[in-house]
């Protein structure tokens, strides 16, 4: 077994396990953490197959981001575990027979005739070669207007999602900070420095007494 | 070096042991310096920190106080870790080890001096971004981890913000990728040969203040460290560890300091390429230093204007903490990734050669 696969087997069966746990364990923080793991084992996998600017994306945009804003959302959750486990044992055949359909059609799919290293040879490639230049080029060019398209539906959604959440009440409800404002603010116009004469207290008669009984 | 290790090693044990070997040994070459560097930064805030306030420091332990980052290590190795009753102890033991280990294996592309790298990858800059990003995991995690609301407050600020700023961050090296034209950091620097008005920082100067201004609200440093707000919420995120666990955090933010001030000084200020370069006299004269000294020497002054910093100006709200990623520095770099593109398209500017 050479290096490689040792690796490939390592990472392929922590990806296997962390997404086994992602539907059996019952926190959904926990969850949301095992798919952090899922994710990242597949994106060593795809760096294995030189896939590198795939495999590192998406650990920057899945992990890094969206896993974060799941994370922050599924934390702020209360949820009541007892609730969650009602009826589990109801929908079990039904939940059995459509694993048992969907890993039916994988394997005719992708079974051991139709896959492995032995139908598909890994291929070489020199050291100049780079996957972001092979992915980058195609993009933008061949495929220069449905990636613009995907952009501004990306737009769309954000557009919409903070048009969705989006609540401005009236100042008598709210009250808001105008930050532009608040930044602009100079010391000149909040404080203002007065110039005034030393007052030196007079000596007290007592303390004369008691200074000179000292000397 | 590690090559012929690697060689005489395979010859008599299986090939994956003696890669496994040498990637060991690798390993702790960058990751030991690393965590000195670590241990005596956080002596060099304390004295720096001290002087700008008219202070001493520390200076009971040895010579100076040289030897106060060790005694503060010792003594929190031999403190007890507590764990907060109704926590989720996997995961508020895991949640140090997820703010760490990122923070180490970054360093596996990172640059030294010519040659001085673990593995020069093609896609350096994507990786740096990739696993930094990963850092943020510890403190969600420990946040959420601890069973405390001020621990949760500060998971929560620090992800958002942590998200916040890494898009300025990427867009602001978007634009040394297309002066660069490469994502390998080796590349990079070689790039930017030829005498201090060849470095990036000239042409990406907005891009230059972006970058190290987020990378400082990426590591969560002052002012922008609300993560930990001590008016606020105590010290947030970590208000529930203590000893070695707590220290790991610690670890994990001061080499991240680190890294955002190699990746500063590879991507702006030349990084080993000595200043002096293509000035007549002055380059004979320094022609004997090592390239190493150069990248040293930029690291040091960028991590003393962390704790400058630190020193200087008050913790920012939070409201104006997103202010200014959002609506100031993301504007900001996708124009100036316009103003690149049209540089690169009309070939102005003498840093294109």
């Amino acid at each position: 077994m050479s290096f490689e696969q040792l690796v490939f087997y390592a990472f392929a069966a922590i990806a296997a396990f962390a997404g086994l746990m992602v539907i059996t364990v019952r926190n959904p923080v926990k969850a949301a953490l095992w798919l952090v793991l899922a994710f990242v084992s597949t994106a060593a996998v795809w760096i294995l197959a030189e896939a590198e600017f795939l495999g590192l994306v998406l650990i920057l945009v899945y992990v890094g981001a969206v896993l974060v804003l799941f994370l922050f959302v599924v934390m702020m959750l209360d949820i009541n575990l007892a609730e969650m486990k009602e009826g589990f044992a109801r929908y079990l055949p039904i939940g059995v027979l459509v694993s048992l359909v969907v890993f039916g059609l994988i394997y005719m799919v992708v079974g051991p005739e139709h896959f492995g290293l032995a139908q598909f040879k890994p291929v070489e490639h020199g050291p100049d070669y780079s996957n972001t230049k092979e992915i980058a080029v195609p993009l933008y060019t061949q495929h220069a207007y449905a990636f613009v398209l995907a952009a501004v539906l990306l737009l769309v959604g954000i557009v919409a999602a903070i048009a969705l959440t989006l609540r401005r009440r009236p100042p008598s409800e709210a009250l808001y900070q105008d930050i532009d404002a608040q930044v602009r603010v100079r010391a000149e116009d909040r404080l203002t420095m007065v110039k005034m004469p030393a007052e030196v207290e007079p000596d007290l008669p007592e303390n004369k007494e008691e200074e000179e009984g000292a000397k | 070096m590690f090559a012929t290790l690697q060689h005489w090693l395979s010859g008599w044990m299986w090939d994956w042991l003696a890669v496994l070997i040498t990637l060991l040994i690798q390993a702790v070459v960058v990751i030991l310096p690393i965590m000195i560097a670590v241990a005596y930064l956080t002596y060099a805030e304390r004295k720096v920190i001290a002087y700008m306030q008219v202070r001493m420091g520390p200076n009971r332990v040895g010579p100076y106080g040289l030897l106060q980052p060790i005694a503060d290590a010792v003594k929190l190795m031999f403190k007890e870790v507590v764990l907060p009753t109704q926590s989720n102890v996997y995961l508020f033991l895991i949640a140090p080890i997820l703010a760490i280990a990122p923070a180490i294996a970054v360093w596996a592309v990172v640059p030294f001096a010519p040659g001085w790298v673990v593995t020069d990858i093609d896609a350096g800059v994507l990786y740096v971004l990739a696993i930094a990003s990963i850092t943020v995991y510890g403190v969600v995690v420990s946040g959420w981890a601890s069973n405390s609301k001020y621990a949760f407050l500060g998971g929560l600020r620090s992800s958002a913000q942590k998200i916040s700023y890494e898009i300025a961050m990427g867009f602001a090296l978007v634009t040394v990728l297309m002066v660069a034209d490469t994502m390998n950091l080796t590349k990079i620097v070689e790039g930017q040969q030829g005498g201090i008005w060849h470095w990036y920082l000239i042409p990406l100067l907005p891009m230059f203040v972006v970058y190290f201004i987020s990378g400082v609200a990426e590591t969560n440093r002052a002012p922008f460290d609300i993560a930990e707000g001590e008016s606020e919420i105590v010290a947030g995120f970590h208000v529930e560890y203590s000893g070695m666990a707590f220290a790991v955090f610690f670890l994990a933010e001061y080499a991240m300091m680190i890294l955002i001030s190699y990746m500063t000084s590879i991507m702006f200020l030349g990084g080993w390429l000595s200043p002096f370069e293509g000035i007549p006299l002055l380059e004979t004269l320094f022609a004997w230093v090592p390239p190493f000294f150069w990248l040293a020497a930029k690291v040091a002054f960028l991590l003393f204007v962390f704790l400058w910093f630190r020193a200087t100006f008050p913790r920012y709200r939070y409201d104006q903490l997103m202010r200014l990623g959002w609506k100031v520095f993301i504007p900001l770099t996708i124009v100036w990734v316009f103003v690149v593109m049209l540089m690169h398209y009309f070939k102005v500017g003498p840093w294109f050669n």
